[in-house]
């Protein structure tokens, strides 16, 4: 395929990949919003006025950028996991395969579709956000740079799950036993000063801890820590996923028999 | 230029648990053919095509489309190739134009292209009236057709259809052979499956047999239907038959009910013969047919071996 080929050939896809998920945007768009509602008017306005600040922050300001987080990375995820898997169980994976379309624009195709959904949603939550607090965005280049990160490597995660699942259980194991977890206990709803010194070390294993903590700092300003590091290491993890994941799809891992 | 459409060379596939689908099979289609493969149900006719198409992965061999080896340039392979599966494989949520425009689009096709022949063939294949159906509402049949056109959308080179008319009424069934027909006729290799051995006869030019896993004959349609050497003819009287009559015929004659009989007729005999016989026997014949289509014999004799 020449150039204008392969960008008519990834525009298909991504055409196919956003009209999926906003064919469905009741179940794709509104629960995120509808959770993070329940959110903010529980932790944020009932128990959060009890807890004060966090961080020198207001407690519903510290946690706004952790759940817009939250809700980026599950999304892009769910999305990638959800519609990778549906070709392949509808067979409709066959279309691409027969198709002269190269493996990397296949990628590229479900993890655009990944990211558009994790950034929509997460600019929904951003604005429920503003029902309930006062947000200032204190650098905006950081914040959309560590948000499309994120979503990017969360997207081919969400792959990797797919291409891996048989069975729709597979695709629920992952984010129910892994993700949901690593979210919660990455700092979305507190600070890791507020744990002990043994505990603050395991935290940092986390790895959804960096990209909340930076997404944080980019909103106001504050953050548990290195934003520098915390680029290069997702940085770093998308680079490898992203060869595992071709190398996976090259072998025919999960898609050919 | 290569000649072939099609070149397969020593290609195996060996499933987990050693279980050997193709055995070394070597096949080559020649450009313009219309050209059947032909097995029992697990015989390796869809693991062949699974490999053409990159549905399956080849354990050892050559595979050249066009000239062009899907190991070497998979994706100039895959521009001139157009498959129709067996199963069902679109999206079924979507509608019949996206499903059809999508297929064009991962070819690479540009925005105007897409709609023209979306249009041509939905209007050719009887779908433009259900253009915005979702896929699940179709029949069975327009499920079918769907496929063939999300097959031609590219407008391949070579076209293979693994068992296209699985499950189609009659209608729509010689409909498709028509069209099939004419985009033959217009250059497309077409390479077809299929269990109805009536259609390979109709259709095709060329012809393999796969059995187990193993070509076990390759020939022209015409020189293997003459390998018959004996074929039986039906024949309906206008009255009963006296068995009497015909019990020193120099023909294997067996009576199937008082109005029927059927005649075992090999090669050195003619029809003229045993309706001269059975004229002046006085058996007067209302009508004659096959009692089985001539290719199913030999299939039957080739695979049952």
């Amino acid at each position: 395929m020449n150039y204008t080929e392969q960008i008519n050939a990834l525009l298909s896809l991504i055409k196919k990949e956003l009209h999926r998920f906003f064919r469905i945007w009741t179940q794709s768009l509104i629960p995120p919003v509808a959770t993070s509602v329940l959110y903010f008017v529980i932790f944020g306005s009932l128990i959060g006025k009890r807890i004060g600040d966090m961080g020198g922050v207001d407690y519903m300001q510290f946690m706004a950028p952790g759940l817009v987080m939250l809700s980026v990375i599950t999304n892009s995820y769910s999305n990638v996991v959800a519609s990778f898997f549906g070709v392949k169980f509808q067979k409709s994976i066959e279309e691409l395969l027969v198709s002269p379309m190269p493996i990397y624009l296949i990628i590229i195709g479900f993890v655009v579709g990944g990211v558009a959904r994790g950034i929509i949603v997460g600019l929904l939550v951003m604005i429920t956000a503003l029902f309930f607090t006062k947000l200032e965005v204190q650098n905006i280049p950081l914040t959309l740079l560590i948000v499309i990160l994120t979503a990017t490597l969360f997207s081919l995660a969400g792959m990797i799950n797919a291409i891996f699942a048989n069975s729709f259980d597979d695709i629920s194991i992952v984010p129910t036993f892994v993700l949901t977890p690593l979210i919660y206990l990455g700092g979305v709803f507190y600070s890791i000063e507020l744990l002990s010194e043994f505990w603050q070390g395991v935290s940092k294993i986390n790895p959804i801890l960096y990209m909340v903590n930076s997404f944080r700092y980019g909103m106001i300003g504050i953050s548990d820590i290195s934003v520098d590091y915390a680029i290069l290491m997702i940085c770093l993890f998308i680079l490898i996923f992203s060869i595992f994941v071709y190398v996976l799809l090259k072998r025919g891992i999960g898609i050919r028999t | 230029m290569s000649e072939n459409a099609l070149k397969i060379e020593n290609l195996s596939k060996v499933y987990p648990g050693d279980l050997v689908a193709l055995n070394n099979i070597s096949l080559e289609v020649k450009k313009g053919d219309f050209y059947a493969l032909l097995g029992p149900n697990g015989a390796g006719k869809s693991t062949t095509i699974g490999i053409i198409s990159s549905l399956v992965t080849k354990t050892s061999g050559l595979v050249e489309l066009m000239g062009i080896d899907i190991d070497v340039n998979h994706s100039k392979a895959k521009k001139n190739l157009g498959v129709v599966g067996q199963e069902v494989n679109f999206n079924q949520f979507e509608t019949v134009l996206q499903i059809l425009e999508q297929q064009a689009g991962y070819f690479g096709l540009p925005r105007k292209i897409i709609k023209e022949r979306s249009e041509y063939y939905l209007r050719n294949l009887g779908l433009w009236d259900k253009r915005k159906e979702q896929g699940r509402n179709l029949s069975g049949g327009m499920k079918r057709r769907l496929m063939v056109a999300k097959a031609l959308i590219n407008n391949p080179d070579l076209l293979i259809l693994d068992e296209p008319t699985a499950g189609v009424d009659i209608e729509l069934r010689r409909s498709l052979w028509d069209f099939l027909i004419e985009i033959n006729n217009n250059g497309t290799t077409i390479i077809l499956t299929t269990h109805y051995l009536e259609e390979a006869e109709k259709l095709c030019k060329n012809i393999s047999i796969i059995d187990k896993g193993e070509i076990v004959k390759t020939s022209s349609m015409q020189s293997l239907l003459r390998e018959l050497d004996t074929e039986i003819f039906i024949f309906d009287l206008k009255d009963q038959i006296d068995p009497k009559s015909i019990s020193n015929s120099p023909f294997d004659i067996k009576i199937l009910d008082t109005y029927q009989i059927s005649v075992e007729i090999n090669k050195s005999q003619s029809l003229n013969e045993i309706f001269g016989y059975l004229n002046e026997n006085n058996l007067n014949i209302l009508s004659m047919r096959n009692e089985t289509n001539r290719l199913e014999e030999l299939f039957l004799d080739l695979t049952e071996k």
